[in-house]
């Protein structure tokens, strides 16, 4: 019971921070329809910046996650102007060489800048520990990241359901050319989007930090992770995202603790099946 | 004589609509019918429905006597139901001969052969020339499609599906999008039709289906109004209330 | 900004194709470039056989995504379990004759090609590239944990090729390692130039570019695509094969994500769709890899990226590709 309890909360608080990273990435899938690669990569950067602003830098937790989000973001924008633009509508296979070449080079810079060791971000003492619930303590950071998962989910749901900005991004992943024929600066709606898409997964870097470690190859580690929340969840849904994320928790955190040996493969294994029975997402409809 | 096509009380709906509704009809070896109704009347789903692309809620297709309902698209056009499409889809990086002897060599089960190649397989090339030569083609035969004029690309639709041997011809719009001078090349490719072949047409050019079709068949609201002469169709009400509503009796049709 | 193919030029004169000209000269030039290499780098065999290996990877590879459009991050899979059947039926079953060890590499590639292309053909688009990735990341974990077999992680050692054809021993310089591989690559590219213009090779060309047509004219694309994947993986078994003989060690990184990710960029890096492409690629990436890994290490993976984003910016046909578009305007100009 006490296991079973224990799996229960890491995979909840795994699969939030999973919803953290890749929403954005599912936003972004759904509306520019670019296969973007490299998305776990901002994710560690935001992971590479926090680490430095709390650890050397000394600053308060709160703080560091702040600037790892618009330190991201800053980083993450001209690449968007310059790189991304450029494949929007182009064949898949030129997307996929252009986002890895993007991968390959944040690794290797990340590399050479803050080496290859294992990068932590100090958590504040509120985040230490744990809380108990009475018949079991449960660490407080993972109590924070399902808050933070949740939280990004709910204000997501807002921006698009109830806000002016969530009609034209409807729209325009809907139709693109039809939302901007009706008057709506897809342009604009894209960059604010991917903003926030590196936002959000820069945030998640950082809150997942403590799950999901950040080091040099975290970009490719995590890759098909991040990837098959879109492709199970399908791109640019909310409620597909969350789903795809709590299963994929579930399944790789009972393989880490049921078979730690086999943990990955068992993961792998499950992506695949998962794939094949839904080869259109959870969502997806069969065809005829 | 056994009908070579016949389509059995076929049925269909999206949500609650009945998008086919109960469409039964039967052709012979040689028939020469043209399908026509109005936007919405549910051709494309018809097409569908008959390729195999979509599986009917009920009814029964049959080529030359043998049940498909449940084969998929593809032995459909292997059991000899062949269709072409409304607007082309050719292989722009590929020659006309290429095209012609794919479809044969397809045809004739060699399409997986792992050597060799078509340009040296005597009996291939006489069809393809053959083939190119009736529809004025011959001299691009070499060429790449993506350099070729749209009524040559049409035409050469036709020679794919014809290179496949059908036993039935499923034509979507032959003349779709074809400039005027050259309809007439077109419409004698459709008049020289092998003779046993059964050709259902579907088109909205009217003046092409008079002189082509012996037989019209209209569909609107995903049913049958009308399957008789052509000399006929426009007398007929219900076909006038299809296509021109209310002001159907009113004046002639436009 | 598309990424074209180039089909190997051969559109634009039939008459060539009927008597496989190109098909000789091609020979030629890869056998004039082997003995080339063999003088200029004596002392660097290996790294030549290694790029032989490579290439027999890149060509598989090109098989599948520039012949077929299937885009796919795990084909070093199909190497690596060519690499690993040669090794370990010399390490565990004392199966010592190369050329055994050959069969036994392209058996699995082939049987690897037709286990990941019934997978990867299940979907399209995203799902598809995730498919790819997932399956090399398990076939690099099943290797890591079937450590008894594999040697895991220290790399499966103890293979000892006998002579080959019971005549030439496997020397300390790699002298019959590098014959080999260039006889091998000799055979495999002529058999390639036969495929790619065959009947199959034909139908392959047709679902690349619509497979609702292909289907229409009564052909299955998924059939075509598994057929190709097995012929694609015998390939790639091959040079798994040559890189075990060669090496006398295989190791994990012959089934990594890494090695997939580095034969698409050296396949798009010499051109998609062509043979001459894809052997190109492979010579200019590997010669890149030795010259600069060797001076600087570090930054190996950043010149990867911004040498494939420049590829794709600057010259999406590829080097190859790009060289026979200007040639062909050149001829078209004269």
């Amino acid at each position: 019971m006490q296991t079973v309890l224990s799996i229960a909360i890491d995979a909840l608080a795994y699969g939030m921070v999973l919803f953290v990273i890749s929403i954005g990435l599912s936003v972004t899938m759904g509306l520019m329809r670019v296969v973007n690669l490299a998305h776990g990569a901002f994710a560690m950067i935001g992971g590479y910046i926090a680490s430095y602003a709390a650890r050397d830098l000394g600053l308060a937790y709160g703080f560091a996650v702040l600037l790892a989000i618009f330190g991201t973001i800053v980083i993450a924008v001209p690449i968007e102007r310059l790189l991304y633009r450029r494949i929007y509508g182009a064949p898949e296979l030129t997307q996929v060489l252009m986002t890895i070449g993007i991968t390959f080079c944040i690794i290797g810079i990340a590399n050479y800048v803050f080496g290859p060791t294992l990068k932590t971000v100090p958590l504040p003492s509120e985040l230490q520990g744990s809380v108990d619930l009475g018949f079991r303590a449960i660490a407080t950071h993972r109590i924070f990241a399902i808050v933070c998962g949740l939280a990004v989910a709910a204000g997501l749901w807002y921006a698009i359901e109830k806000t002016a900005f969530g009609v034209k991004l409807r729209a325009s992943v809907d139709n693109a050319a039809m939302a901007a024929a009706l008057g709506v600066r897809t342009e604009i709606v894209y960059a604010v989007s991917f903003a926030v898409a590196v936002g959000l997964a820069a945030f998640g870097g950082v809150v997942g930090a403590e799950l999901l470690p950040v080091e040099p190859y975290y970009a490719l580690r995590y890759m098909v992770t991040f990837l098959v929340v879109v492709s199970v969840g399908g791109a640019g849904s909310i409620p597909g995202a969350l789903v795809a994320c709590l299963l994929l928790g579930a399944i790789d955190t009972t393989g880490r603790y049921l078979m730690p040996e086999f943990g990955e493969f068992f993961f792998y294994l499950a992506v695949i099946a998962i794939i094949c029975v839904f080869p259109r997402g959870l969502a997806g409809r069969a065809k005829g | 004589m056994q009908p070579i096509f016949e389509v059995r009380n076929l049925k269909r709906a999206f949500g609650g609509l009945a998008v086919t509704n109960d469409v039964s009809l039967s052709m012979a070896p040689g028939d020469r019918v043209a399908l026509i109704g109005p936007n919405g009347a549910g051709k494309t789903t018809f097409v569908n429905l008959v390729t195999g692309n979509l599986r009917p809620d009920s009814g029964e297709v049959r080529i030359a006597g043998e049940p498909v309902t449940g084969v998929d698209a593809i032995g459909r056009v292997r059991r000899g139901l062949v269709r072409s499409f409304q607007v082309t889809r050719l292989f722009a990086d590929m020659t006309p001969a290429e095209h012609v002897a794919l479809a044969v060599l397809q045809r004739d089960g060699r399409a997986g052969r792992l050597f060799g190649n078509f340009l040296g397989m005597p009996d291939v090339m006489v069809e393809v020339q053959e083939l190119l030569g009736k529809l004025g083609l011959k001299e691009l035969m070499h060429r790449k499609v993506s350099e070729i004029a749209y009524g040559q690309q049409r035409l050469l639709e036709l020679a794919v599906a014809l290179a496949l041997k059908p036993k039935v011809l499923l034509l979507d719009e032959p003349a779709a999008g074809v400039p005027q001078s050259d309809t007439g090349r077109i419409e004698q490719a459709l008049a020289d039709l092998p003779a046993d072949l059964a050709v259902l047409m579907i088109e909205h050019d009217m003046d092409l289906v008079f002189r082509f079709a012996k037989r019209v068949i209209v569909l609107a609201a995903g049913a049958i109004i009308f399957d008789g002469s052509p000399s006929d169709v426009t007398k007929d009400p219900r076909v006038r209330e299809a296509y021109l509503g209310s002001y159907a009796n009113a004046s002639h049709a436009a | 900004m598309t990424m074209t193919t180039t089909n190997d030029m051969i559109a634009a004169s039939p008459a060539r194709r009927r008597f496989g000209g190109g098909d000789l000269i091609g020979l030629a030039i890869i056998l004039l470039v082997a003995v080339i290499g063999y003088f200029l780098f004596p002392n660097n065999l290996a790294l030549l056989t290694r790029i032989i290996a490579a290439a027999l990877l890149v060509l598989s590879l090109d098989l599948v995504t520039g012949y077929c459009g299937v885009a796919t991050l795990g084909h070093a899979a199909l190497f690596g379990a060519g690499a690993y059947a040669a090794g370990i039926a010399s390490a565990h079953y004392g199966i010592n004759d190369p050329l055994a060890m050959l069969a036994f590499g392209i058996v699995a590639g082939a049987v690897a090609g037709l286990v990941c292309g019934v997978v990867i053909l299940r979907a399209h688009g995203l799902p598809q590239l995730v498919l790819s990735i997932a399956l090399i990341h398990l076939f690099h974990e099943f290797a890591n944990k079937a450590s008894s077999w594999t040697g895991g992680s220290d790399g499966l050692s103890g293979i000892a090729p006998t002579a080959l054809l019971g005549l030439y021993e496997f020397d300390l310089w790699g002298r019959t390692a590098y014959v080999f591989g260039v006889v091998l690559l000799a055979i495999v590219f002529l058999l390639l130039r036969l495929i790619v213009r065959s009947p199959f090779g034909m139908l392959c060309r047709g679902i690349k570019e619509d497979p609702v047509r292909i289907r229409s004219m009564g052909a299955s694309p998924k059939i075509a695509l598994t057929k190709m994947y097995v012929i694609s993986g015998a390939v790639a078994g091959v040079g798994g094969a040559l890189n075990a003989i060669s090496t006398q060690v295989v190791g994990l990184d012959s089934l990594s994500f890494n090695m997939s990710a580095e034969s698409l960029v050296m396949l798009v890096l010499g051109g998609t769709g062509s043979l001459f492409g894809a052997l190109t690629g492979t010579v200019v990436f590997m010669f890149f890899e030795d010259v600069v890994s060797a001076a600087n290490p570090f930054h190996w993976l950043t010149m990867v990226g911004a040498l494939l984003i420049a590829v794709v910016l600057f010259a999406p046909k590829g080097l190859y590709g790009t060289a026979a578009a200007l040639v062909a305007r050149r001829r078209e100009a004269k």
